[in-house]
């Protein structure tokens, strides 16, 4: 019975540590959203506008990617295109050799992630250093990330501590975050003043003026992208939007949603490679757009509302699955209620498509969307999808599924089910005891009734006239 | 009351009519002394969700479609259950969409309310407490929160009550963890929610422990059970029953059955 994703669930809530530690980090982002929101009603025009901002530019794709593309390159960006990971990695490691480098300054970015680049470059012989402290420290474990904002949020500073040590066994290193924060600070900008190219994400794309936004609160964003000679930045093709007065709402709802800050430390607005009067930024600036299953999701209208994401990660936040087990409980790279439902689009649904089953459908994600992805009917969908196309995993289900409709969808049937299971209650309720059930590990079983509603109704004289 | 005599339809719930039909009897007891007509159609058995919840719509839609036919009429229909009430009004029209049934699913959808919105919102009623003091825990479902939005009258039909001292657990919005067949699916998860609610419930003090759905207090209550907890699991419709019930409301009762 057990599927790979129950083990990691299990295994993922056995994990004490991280499991306090992402609980209290979650119930944290919870409070601070609500009191960055305090008016209730200004909020929903906010998502209304959000929604609307998101959804023009999805109908509108196509059109808007041709003309920011246009856009970029009159700034003197070059624009790419990758229809898959494999695509996307394998520019990026053409631009990094004709750089004539093998090692990159990286920033935070989740479709890195997607298409494992990280990886993908190891294996051209490129190092790719992290440069978000959150991101770096799990580079330094070997782990993936916990949180798509917060990717090292499964960790206390002790074990940030004890992982320092571990990888630099001849530095003194204290416990305190300040102590560590210096000390990261320290290693990596040594190193970063010698690299010439530096890797992004992005958070939204701009087609008007053809300008990149990338947002972060820790300046390695700002360093990977005026640092180095060259800029590479890689992103999803939905994250483009129509004008820049779209951005300002965007970026409330985006901050606000995921750490409940009015705005980032550092808002990054990139039109273009550094100026012939200007002193820093990169000399040539790459932008990569990738596919990678996104036109397939843009061309499917219920699907479409998924790439209205604008990852802030406030769905994984309130999740009460999420909250119990991270990102590691759900083994992929976008986790939570958003991965559930990303995962099996870009991924397929049969093993990704698992991932809906982590859900009780208790609506706290779509609750908090910042712009309203219908994400229940999401996982529902998902769910559907998998009952019609694979019917190797889901196959036993349908026939119980099939036999419990070919009793409740006929009155005479589900009334004589019903009077039956009434009289053999006294018979039935033991039974239930010793029965051996998912639901009798953790729990006492319910007890049948042993009358019918319909025989309590006509005894008072409740009829169906 | 915006009707002097208004029939209602009433709906029981599978859970409900297997588990616990004493609160479904309830629940037609409160609404004929609020003043309403209960009609009880036979022929009824289950909204369909947890087919729907599972992905396997045609089986969903088979039951369903059964539903649209036992419910037929103009009249409300009163749903004890948050959950299966959003199952009618928000999921049936999806449900149907492009299909000959979907204008009769629509029609349903438009004519279904909750219990307590419909005693405390719709009729307004305001009864006289005769039961005990007595300490209240309330848990309000998702469904009830965020799909029907009508925790709000839930907890004003409580309050209304004069011993009754209304409780809320911490962090009361959170899911109980039962979600269904989510509860047998993943057993592990749902029991680290099903435990962190019985927790929170249980530090209410509260001797009873009050829902509008009965899914969440099935799972809550055999979750309690197990640990031994003494708090005692209710229907809201059953508890409110019993506190407005007294000898002579019964013989009332019985006086007005037709």
């Amino acid at each position: 019975m057990s599927s790979p994703l129950r083990t990691r669930l299990r295994e993922a809530l056995a994990r004490a540590p991280a499991r306090r530690n992402i609980g209290r980090a979650m119930a944290g982002l919870v409070d601070k959203r609500r009191a960055a929101f305090p008016d209730a009603q200004a909020l929903e025009q906010l998502r209304d506008q959000g929604q609307a901002i998101r959804d023009q530019a999805l109908a509108n794709l196509p059109a808007l990617l041709r003309e920011l593309e246009a856009n970029c390159r009159a700034n003197g960006i070059e624009v790419h295109w990758a229809r898959t990971a494999a695509e996307a990695n394998e520019k990026v490691r053409e631009l990094v050799q004709a750089a004539g480098t093998t090692s990159v300054l990286k920033g935070k970015s989740m479709v890195s992630e997607e298409i494992g680049l990280n990886a993908a470059l190891a294996e051209a012989g490129i190092e790719a250093l992290e440069t978000d402290l959150g991101e770096w420290i799990i580079q330094l474990a070997g782990e993936a990330p916990s949180h798509i904002v917060a990717p090292a949020v499964h960790l206390d500073r002790r074990e940030v501590a004890a992982r320092f040590r571990e990888h630099f066994p001849e530095l003194e290193v204290g416990e305190e975050i300040a102590d560590l924060t210096a000390l990261a600070r320290r290693l990596l900008r040594e190193r970063f003043a010698q690299l010439r190219v530096g890797i992004s994400g992005v958070n939204f794309l701009i087609a008007e003026t053809g300008t990149l936004c990338l947002i972060e609160n820790e300046g390695n964003g700002r360093l990977c992208t005026t640092l180095p000679e060259v800029h590479i930045a890689i992103t999803g093709i939905e994250k483009v939007i129509a004008r820049l007065d779209q951005l300002p709402p965007l970026l409330r709802l985006l901050t606000r949603s995921a750490t409940g800050q009015p705005i980032t430390t550092y808002v990054n607005l990139i039109s273009g490679p550094r100026g012939t009067d200007e002193r820093d930024g990169p000399r040539a600036v790459h932008l990569i757009l990738l596919d990678n299953g996104r036109a397939r999701l843009q061309a499917d209208p219920e699907l479409r509302a998924t790439l209205r994401c604008i990852r802030c990660g406030a769905c994984m936040n309130h999740c009460p699955v999420y909250t119990r087990v991270g990102g590691h409980g759900y083994g992929t790279v976008y986790p939570g209620p958003l991965g559930a439902v990303l995962e099996p689009r870009l991924h397929g649904l049969a093993a990704p498509g698992e991932l809906a089953e982590a859900s009780s459908l208790c609506g706290a994600c779509a609750e908090v969307c910042p712009v309203r992805i219908p994400l229940p009917q999401l996982i529902r969908r998902v769910r559907r999808d998998r009952a019609r196309v694979s019917p190797g995993t889901t196959g036993r289900q349908a026939r119980l599924w099939s036999l419990w409709a070919a009793i409740m969808a006929h009155p005479a049937r589900a009334r004589a089910v019903t009077r039956t299971l009434a009289l053999l209650a006294p018979v039935i309720n033991p039974a239930l005891h010793w029965l051996p059930s998912p639901w009798t590990r953790h729990r006492q079983p319910p007890q049948l009734a042993r009358e019918t509603l319909a025989k309590l109704a006509s005894e008072e004289g409740f009829g169906d006239e | 009351m915006s009707n002097q005599h208004p029939t209602v339809i009433f709906f029981g719930t599978c859970l409900i009519n297997t588990l616990a039909p004493r609160a479904g009897l309830a629940a037609m007891r409160l609404l004929r002394r609020a003043g309403a007509q209960v009609r009880f159609p036979r022929d009824q058995s289950c909204c369909g969700q947890p087919a729907y919840n599972a992905g396997f719509d045609d089986q969903a839609r088979r039951v369903a479609r059964a539903q649209l036919k036992a419910l037929e009429g103009e009249e409300p229909i009163i749903v004890p259950s948050a959950s299966c009430a959003g199952m009618f009004r928000h999921e049936y029209p999806r449900l149907f969409a492009g299909t000959p049934e979907q204008a009769p699913a629509q029609h349903l959808a438009e004519r279904i309310v909750e219990l307590c919105d419909y005693l405390q919102r719709i009729l307004g009623v305001n009864w006289p407490d005769l039961g005990p003091p007595v300490r209240v825990a309330l848990h309000q479902s998702c469904s009830a929160r965020r799909e029907m939005q009508v925790a709000a009258p839930a907890r004003a039909l409580l309050e209304g009550l004069a011993q009754v001292e209304v409780l809320e657990p911490a962090r009361a919005s959170d899911c109980c963890g039962f979600g269904g067949t989510f509860a047998v699916k993943q057993p592990d998860i749902s029991e680290a929610m099903t435990a962190d609610k019985a927790g929170a419930l249980l530090a209410t003090d509260a001797s009873v422990l009050v829902s509008q759905d009965l899914g969440c207090l099935t799972s809550l209550e055999g979750y309690l059970r197990r640990q031994g907890a003494m708090m005692q699991v209710q229907h809201i419709a059953e508890f409110l029953w019993e506190r407005i019930a007294s000898p002579e409301a019964e013989a009332l009762k019985t006086g007005d059955a037709r």
